[in-house]
């Protein structure tokens, strides 16, 4: 397979990405709105929350967003752009370049989140290497189901509700492992502790990755 | 579906309600006669976990070879196995509100099973949602693909990882007890292929309806 195309591919994404900064911009937007409401509802200006509500605000929001930006891979596009891809890629190639852009995407989000949530919220983080792999891994994990969700989620008519309604079930197991590694690593714990975690996420990965390689032709075909 | 297949599952069905209902089984603590359940609830599970590996399979030869008749099959696996699976929780959750104290309690295994009942219920409004026939099974076997492969880890792996409350699980009295017990295998294995071969049996019903209702629109 011809990895200058993929290559080729994700340079149209971010050079289309930097031109349309309003995107970039409004997910930023939602993603900070998000923490500033749970910072407002939550009153933390006088009260303090446990480091595992922190988590599941966390992930929470991480979740919100990820569903939400990368839904947008194939959610809007234009019916055109569609079929000039369709001339000038094989889908496999379309597939990995968007995954590895929506890794990116992803995992800009999370720190970004990160650094909010330690901003506004506090960060109850002890262990930063474990909690940043854990993020990268998660990142991963949601793109590669969400991208492949995105396709499906696009041919439909109601696509938004659909994408939320099919996704939700299918990332639950990585998020339930990453909520698993983030106490360890909130707790402080020995690194040999979250490895079972971090290799299960892992798994998941290539799971969802090696189904998403093999199932996009089908969706792309149409 | 075979003439005698049908006959026998009545018969072993008839046979396990009986015998589940009168022959004696051990006494375990807290469980005591709720052991019962295993006839009933169990079953449930392990047709709903058949009917959707049926289903997936469908799904991988409609995508291999796009013929309507697999489309029509992966969804009538997929409804008859929600149906086993809703079964399944009814009666866990009557075993639960027994023994457990109310009938749901997070138990990482209920939890699961709920996941994985929503996931198939994600893939019905899915294609409720596509208009297009050819496309919708086209995607909807794609979904259906994915969202096996991902909720096996939620059945089958994460209730393993953590402490579970579930018979079987975690040193509570459970599957591997019943298998030394050769009274409870006596009803047990019967009752998992009878129940198996009612699903396939309402399997092969929704076909021959679906068959004949398109049937019935061609004419008109």
């Amino acid at each position: 397979m011809d990895t200058r195309i993929i290559l080729q591919l994700l340079r149209k994404e971010f050079i289309l990405e930097l031109r349309r900064k309003s995107v970039i911009a409004g997910l930023g937007l939602y993603l900070f709105s998000l923490i500033f409401i749970c910072y407002l509802t939550f009153n933390l200006k006088e009260n303090v929350i446990s480091p595992y509500t922190w988590s599941a605000l966390f992930w929470l929001t991480i979740l919100f967003s990820v569903v939400n930006s990368v839904a947008k891979s194939f959610i809007g596009e234009k019916k055109g752009v569609f079929i000039y891809l369709y001339t000038v890629a094989s889908p496999q190639q379309i597939i990995i370049s968007k995954i590895i852009y929506n890794i990116l995407l992803c995992w800009l989000i999370s720190i970004a989140g990160y650094i909010l949530f330690s901003i506004f919220i506090f960060n109850p983080v002890q262990d930063h290497l474990i909690f940043l792999s854990v993020l990268l891994l998660a990142s991963i994990g949601f793109s590669t189901s969400l991208s492949l969700i995105s396709g499906i989620a696009s041919k439909a008519n109601n696509s938004n509700v659909l994408m939320a309604v099919l996704s939700f079930p299918v990332v639950i197991s990585i998020l339930l492992m990453a909520v698993r590694a983030t106490k360890n690593a909130l707790d402080g714990l020995d690194r040999a502790a979250s490895t079972d975690e971090l290799l299960n996420l892992l798994a998941i990965n290539c799971i969802a990755g090696a189904l998403g390689y093999i199932l996009f032709p089908y969706i792309w075909r149409s | 579906m075979k003439g005698w297949l049908k006959i026998s599952a009545v018969l072993l069905l008839v046979y396990v309600h009986t015998a589940g209902l009168l022959m004696d089984v051990p006494r375990l603590n807290i469980l005591n006669e709720t052991v019962r359940a295993l006839y009933f609830h169990v079953p449930m599970w392990f047709g709903m976990v058949l009917l959707y590996l049926m289903s997936v399979y469908y799904a991988i030869r409609y995508l291999k070879n796009p013929s309507h008749e697999f489309d029509v099959k992966s969804v009538a696996y997929a409804h008859v196995g929600t149906a086993f699976g809703i079964l399944g929780m009814i009666t866990g959750m009557l075993w639960a509100n027994y023994t457990w104290g109310s009938p749901w309690h997070g138990d990482p295994k209920q939890n699961g099973a709920a996941i994985a009942l929503l996931v198939y219920l994600a893939y019905f409004v899915l294609r409720g949602s596509l208009d297009n026939e050819e496309q919708r099974a086209r995607l909807s076997g794609v979904y259906n693909i994915f969202a096996f492969a991902a909720m096996i880890p939620l059945i089958f792996i994460i209730p393993r990882l953590t402490s579970s409350m579930h018979p079987g699980s975690g040193g509570n009295p459970g599957f591997n007890a019943y298998d030394l017990d050769s009274r409870m295998r006596l009803v047990f294995y019967p009752a998992v292929i009878a129940w198996f071969l009612i699903g396939l049996w309402i399997v092969s019903l929704r076909v021959r309806i679906k068959k004949l209702e398109e049937k019935i629109i061609d004419n008109e």
